[in-house]
């Protein structure tokens, strides 16, 4: 140090220095990206919370404290049971679609074929194009007078002409097709993850199992399965969170309807917090996925370490 | 050999019904942005239709749909600048420098990626009107979209930093090199195929976000391409379907084919930096 303060070293000299102080470096470069994270994650969070106790209203940030009146309105709200209801109901069976499908698709994509790259392109489609538009594809594609889906149903005789799905208009048909559309996005996300799980497997494992006479099936449920399944497990949450928060896909299919019969947490949070200005009772609404958010965390810090020892 | 038959034959019967099932709306959106508008609804003409361009002439002349696109790529611009100053300090420190704690610190980041913005769209609507003064401009999504696109970053060039040998910089380091020096000599040089990565998928982060878009931004000249489309081409008794068609391929069908020759650098990002 005391050749930086002699009498020849300029300040900018000194700092310079200092940068050279791995301790020192470390925070300096660390610390723009945990300071614009803790202003536009921390902070909203924390108002978030701070709103939902109260009646703040659009157009200001302040309203009155009203302690737990929002969460207990939104509980006897049949709306809002609804939409916790749909939330689960929609990411619960959609994600089990993907799981299933992913699985099968990731099994089939592992070996060398003719075509993989441009399968695996096609395959990725729905998940590399932005959602908000092709969401907007879908709407014309359920459309009641030309649904292309209807006509390929009559087509080929699955359905007759008389009896065809309503798709967005009645209750469990909307239900169905807003599912339909969340599993169809996140099928590609969850098989290239899963694909990358099972590349990691080292070929001695293989090997080791194939000479211990492990086969097919067996192979499978005792060597395969396990080693590949905390990566699988962690695309699973990220599948479950980015369904169960998402708001395009419900917003643009049906904004909830026919009856509230697809409301969902984040399109009744919008609409009660922005088209009818209640922010307060808005953020009540979102805040019921946080406790869907913790459990995912401790799940995914859980995974993160096992994935490590393997 | 009839086990490797049997193999190929598993794998084309798996792969080739489900391209089929997922490709196939954007086959349906491509037929249907060749059709004049009074074919459309005719069930009779699913196949048989004579193709016309003008609803892509149409969009790009009639609409704001250049401008939103302007937009979006401006936003998406400033955001990749901006995620790359952070984040890529960030995460060299995080992969080098700190030893414990930065691997804590560096879980941390990556899960705030988890918080939704569905979740904070109301707070920082607020935030943005009242503090920083932005309702309806750009900047209000160039400042906010950050927030999602860092810890993202920030997890993937961890990954990519890792695997950047010690040795090539304690050789600078020897050789008289800072360890600033180092950085911006040695490190950045050889991740430029990581920090590609990083852009193509913060921008296609930018490109599809909607949630704040559609709640800070009010006007249509100032809308991005994700909100513009499902807001104001949806709009009067008689929709353009052909139009709207148009309007989501021109920039999916780009973004995917980027998407996919960058996807296995994404993977092994996104899994490399905690799993290995």
């Amino acid at each position: 140090m005391a050749a930086v303060t002699a009498p020849g070293g300029s300040r900018l000299r000194r700092l310079w220095y200092v940068t050279e102080r791995r301790g020192f470096l470390a925070t300096l470069l660390i610390s723009p990206a945990i300071l614009f994270i803790g202003a536009l994650v921390g902070v909203p969070l924390v108002l978030a919370i701070y709103l939902s106790f109260t009646d703040a209203t659009a157009g200001s940030l302040s309203g009155k404290w009203v302690g737990l009146a929002n969460f207990r309105a939104e509980l006897h709200n049949p709306v809002f049971r609804g939409a916790l209801w749909h939330t689960f109901l929609f990411t619960a069976i959609s994600q089990a679609v993907v799981v299933v499908c992913a699985g099968l698709l990731a099994h089939a994509l592992m070996r060398q074929f003719r075509g993989r790259w441009i399968l695996r392109f096609f395959i990725l489609l729905p998940w590399a194009a932005p959602i908000a538009l092709t969401a907007v594809g879908f709407l014309w594609f359920y459309d009641p007078q030309a649904s292309i889906f209807t006509w390929l149903l009559v087509h080929s005789h699955l359905v007759s002409a008389g009896s065809v799905p309503t798709w967005l208009g009645t209750p469990r048909a909307a239900a169905s097709s807003i599912i339909s559309v969340q599993a169809w996005r996140m099928i590609p996300f969850a098989t290239v993850i899963f694909l990358a799980g099972i590349s990691s497997i080292p070929q001695e494992v293989d090997d080791a199992a194939a000479m211990d006479g492990a086969t097919g099936l067996k192979k499978f449920w005792y060597v395969s399965l396990p080693l590949q399944l905390p990566i699988a497990i962690v695309a699973v949450l990220f599948g479950i969170v980015f369904t169960a928060t998402d708001m395009v896909v419900p917003y643009i299919l049906t904004n909830g309807g026919p009856f509230n019969s697809t409301q969902v947490l984040t399109t009744l949070a919008f609409q009660t917090g922005i088209n009818a200005g209640n922010i307060g009772e808005g953020a009540a609404v979102a805040l019921f996925m946080l406790p869907l958010l913790a459990l995912v965390t401790i799940a995914m810090l859980f995974f993160a370490r096992r994935a490590e020892v393997t | 050999m009839t086990n490797a038959w049997r193999q190929k034959a598993f794998s084309y019967g798996i792969v080739i019904p489900f391209a089929i099932v997922l490709a196939f709306p954007f086959v349906w959106m491509g037929v249907t942005s060749l059709k004049n508008q009074a074919q459309v609804y005719d069930p009779t003409k699913v196949w048989s239709f004579s193709p016309t361009l003008s609803n892509y002439g149409n969009l790009l002349h009639h609409t704001d749909y250049l401008r939103w696109l302007r937009n979006s790529s401006f936003v998406g611009l400033m955001v990749v600048l901006i995620t790359l100053a952070v984040a890529m300090p960030a995460g060299y420190a995080l992969a080098r420098l700190a030893g414990r704690i930065g691997r804590g610190l560096g879980v941390g980041i990556f899960l705030t990626y988890l918080v939704p913005p569905t979740l904070l769209f109301l707070p920082l609507s607020r935030v943005v009107a009242q503090y920083l003064h932005l309702s309806d401009r750009l900047w209000a999504l160039i400042v906010v979209y950050p927030s999602f696109t860092i810890p993202f970053a920030v997890w993937l060039l961890m990954g990519f930093f890792k695997s950047i040998p010690q040795e090539l910089e304690d050789a600078a380091l020897i050789d008289g090199c800072s360890r600033l020096g180092s950085l911006v000599r040695i490190v950045f040089p050889i991740s430029i195929p990581g920090i590609l990565t990083v852009v193509i998928f913060t921008f296609s982060l930018v490109i599809n976000e909607f949630v704040y878009a559609i709640t800070f931004i009010s006007s249509s000249t100032n809308r991005t391409l994700t909100v513009g489309v499902p807001t104001d081409l949806i709009r009067g008794d008689l929709y353009n379907w052909p139009g709207i068609m148009a309007a989501i391929l021109i920039p999916s069908i780009p973004l995917a084919l980027v998407y996919n020759a960058f996807l296995n650098r994404f993977i092994a990002g996104f899994t490399g930096g905690a799993f290995r």
